[in-house]
């Protein structure tokens, strides 16, 4: 079998994202990549270094810049006459345009995939990850986003593939970018980061988000999260959320502060390797998944905790 | 213009799913069922649009069982002005509800299809942006501003790293976040009004769809679960054992 995988890449800088559904495509068989954007020939020699790596497609076109999937979606239909399977990483790039290929190709997407079983066997979490579905697909062709947190990262040398240019068919004429608002910090990114802090509705302003959650985090050395109330609240902004529908995270130590875990945001952590809960509610479900559980007041415990740490 | 909204009614979202025994499935036998919340969400933002006077007439759709109906009369209450109910009491995945909608959106010729962005079921995340496809039209995923304006519409989306917004061409397809709006609660006299409301009743058959589905359950099981932690008395205590687990130095 021969997958297509989608490159995530940013300024330049090919994405983590990328990494894992790579391994994810390698259980299938043989993997091949999609560069798409604009001025990309640096993007595109990285992902030929990438461990396992056979030819990587690069298609350059100023209509590709910020993937718009209007102009995206036909230039991978068109490459998947020649490939098995469309993997792409579950990040909102990947959400956006796999299931438009996917309805090019008449096939059923399979999202957020934690497992391959075999070539048409797939694993998923579904309802909030409260359950996990098998689930075989009878398309000939295969479509799928896969959650990063579930897959060991492909490394970024060792690899010699070959670069080939596609010509696609560019500007799709329905859809242009207007501008994005996006956050700049010196923070690890959430979706890789070893250690998180998020914090809660139970900070009350995004003042003493800032004052409690930010040292500690800086002490850390870690990313920061947030519950979607605080985020609703504006104590923190939206790519902050982790959860169902937010960030799906798997850190090395996930320190969940003032957050009462619901169950949206548990399906967002709950693979965190070790949790750590600081709520002042004996009785609140986060304890139910924290390894280490602190009870009493944030504005207590917290600055005690980066104080002594 | 038109609008078209389609939802879907699931399980409740405070409703904590259960598995059941056999592993078939999740136990939805007399649990509260109620309307998507994402498309609570898009349902407000198409009366936010009639509102406005943007928007002239706001149908909903649904595709699912008799008991859709309370769904949909959910959104005729809180101000939709028409409602189709496509009966099945087959599971139907997002390829064909996207289908089944490509025919209606056909028939109706909106200038906006608003969806949910995912369906808390089955978490796709696909419907919105297929039926985007299937038609040929543009499409602004997750978002948290909609804003019409003459032939287009500017659409701020929720993306990994922040905000990013576009301009489509209409018609298009919008998918709705959780921060585009707070819905609304009907009123009892709206909840009395929507009952007189058109609701049509078509089946798949009706739009030529074929709904066999394309993926076949294997098995469903329960997430491994968390071994119970520890509860510590103090910062201290909880220091040395991070300490102990290497996780900090
Ligand atoms: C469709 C849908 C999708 C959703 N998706 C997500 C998602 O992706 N992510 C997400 O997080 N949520 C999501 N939610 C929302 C979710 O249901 C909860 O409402 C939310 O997670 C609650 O946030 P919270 O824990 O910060 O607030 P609360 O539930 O209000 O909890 C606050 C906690 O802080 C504690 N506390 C208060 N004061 C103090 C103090 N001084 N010191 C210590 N502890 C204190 C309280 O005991 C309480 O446990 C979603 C909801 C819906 C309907
Ligand atoms: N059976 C259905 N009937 C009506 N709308 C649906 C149905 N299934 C999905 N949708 C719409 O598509 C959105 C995304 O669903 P999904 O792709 O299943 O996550 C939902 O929020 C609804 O707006």
């Amino acid at each position: 079998m021969k997958s297509l995988v989608l490159v995530e890449h940013e300024n330049g800088d090919l994405k983590d994202a990328t990494l894992s559904a790579i391994t994810a495509a390698a259980k299938l068989g043989e993997v091949h990549l999609l560069v798409a954007g604009d001025s990309v020939s640096g993007v595109a020699e990285a992902a030929a270094k990438i461990a396992g790596v056979g030819k990587v497609h690069v298609a350059e076109d100023a209509a590709y810049a910020h993937q718009l999937a209007e102009n995206v979606a036909p230039v991978i239909a068109q490459l998947m006459g020649h490939h098995d399977a469309f993997v792409a990483p579950a990040t909102t790039t990947g959400k956006n345009v796999a299931p438009r290929v996917a309805a090019l190709l008449d096939v059923m997407q399979i999202s957020d995939v934690i497992d391959v079983v075999d070539a048409d066997t797939f694993v998923r979490p579904i309802y909030a990850g409260n359950a996990i579905a098998t689930v075989k697909s009878s398309d000939a062709k295969k479509v799928l986003t896969v959650r990063g947190t579930a897959f060991e990262k492909a490394a970024r040398d060792g690899g010699s593939g070959t670069i080939e240019v596609v010509s696609g068919s560019g500007d799709a004429g329905l859809s242009s970018f207007v501008g994005a608002e996006i956050a700049a910090s010196e923070r690890p990114e959430l979706t890789s980061a070893k250690i998180i802090v998020s914090g809660g509705r139970a900070l009350g302003s995004g003042e003493a988000f800032h004052q409690v959650i930010d040292p500690l985090a800086d002490k850390l050395g870690a990313a920061v999260g947030a519950s979607r109330a605080a985020v609703d609240a504006g104590y923190a902004p939206n790519d902050y959320q982790v959860g169902q529908t937010g960030k799906i995270v798997a850190p090395e130590l996930y320190v969940a502060v003032g957050i009462s875990g619901a169950i949206q945001h548990l399906a967002g952590m709950k693979d965190s390797k070790l949790i750590v809960a600081i709520n002042k509610d004996e009785d609140a479900p986060i304890f139910q998944v924290a390894d280490i559980g602190l009870v009493g007041d944030l504005f207590k415990l917290v600055p005690e905790l980066t104080e002594k740490l | 213009m038109k609008l078209l909204v389609p939802v879907k009614r699931v399980i409740d979202y405070n409703v904590k799913p259960r598995v059941k025994a056999d592993g078939t499935g999740v136990d939805l036998a007399n649990v509260k069922m109620s309307m998507n919340p994402f498309d609570e969400i898009a349902v407000e933002e198409a009366i936010r649009l009639k509102e406005k006077g943007v928007a002239t007439e706001i149908v909903v759709v649904s595709i699912g069982p008799a008991k859709a109906q309370e769904t949909l009369r959910t959104a005729l209450a809180m101000g939709a002005d028409r409602a189709i109910l496509v009966q099945t009491d087959d599971a139907v995945e997002p390829l064909a509800v996207a289908k089944i909608l490509a025919k209606i959106a056909a028939e109706e010729q909106p200038g906006l299809v608003v969806l949910g962005k995912q369906a808390i079921d089955d978490d796709s995340n696909q419907t919105g942006q297929m039926l985007a496809a299937l038609l040929g039209w543009a499409q602004g995923t997750f978002a948290s501003k909609v804003e019409v304006s003459g032939d287009s519409v500017d659409v701020t989306r929720e993306v990994d790293g922040g905000l990013e917004t576009v301009k489509l061409k209409l018609p298009a397809i919008v998918t709705t976040d959780l921060r585009l709006n707070e819905p609304r609660y009907a009123s009892l006299p709206n909840i009395m009004k929507a009952k007189s409301k058109p609701l049509a009743t078509k089946s798949p058959a009706d739009y030529a769809v074929d709904t066999t589905p394309r993926l076949t359950t294997l098995s469903v099981r329960e997430p491994s679960k968390r071994e119970a932690g520890v509860k510590v008395g103090s910062v201290d205590e909880l220091i040395d054992r991070l300490r102990t687990t290497g996780v900090i130095g």
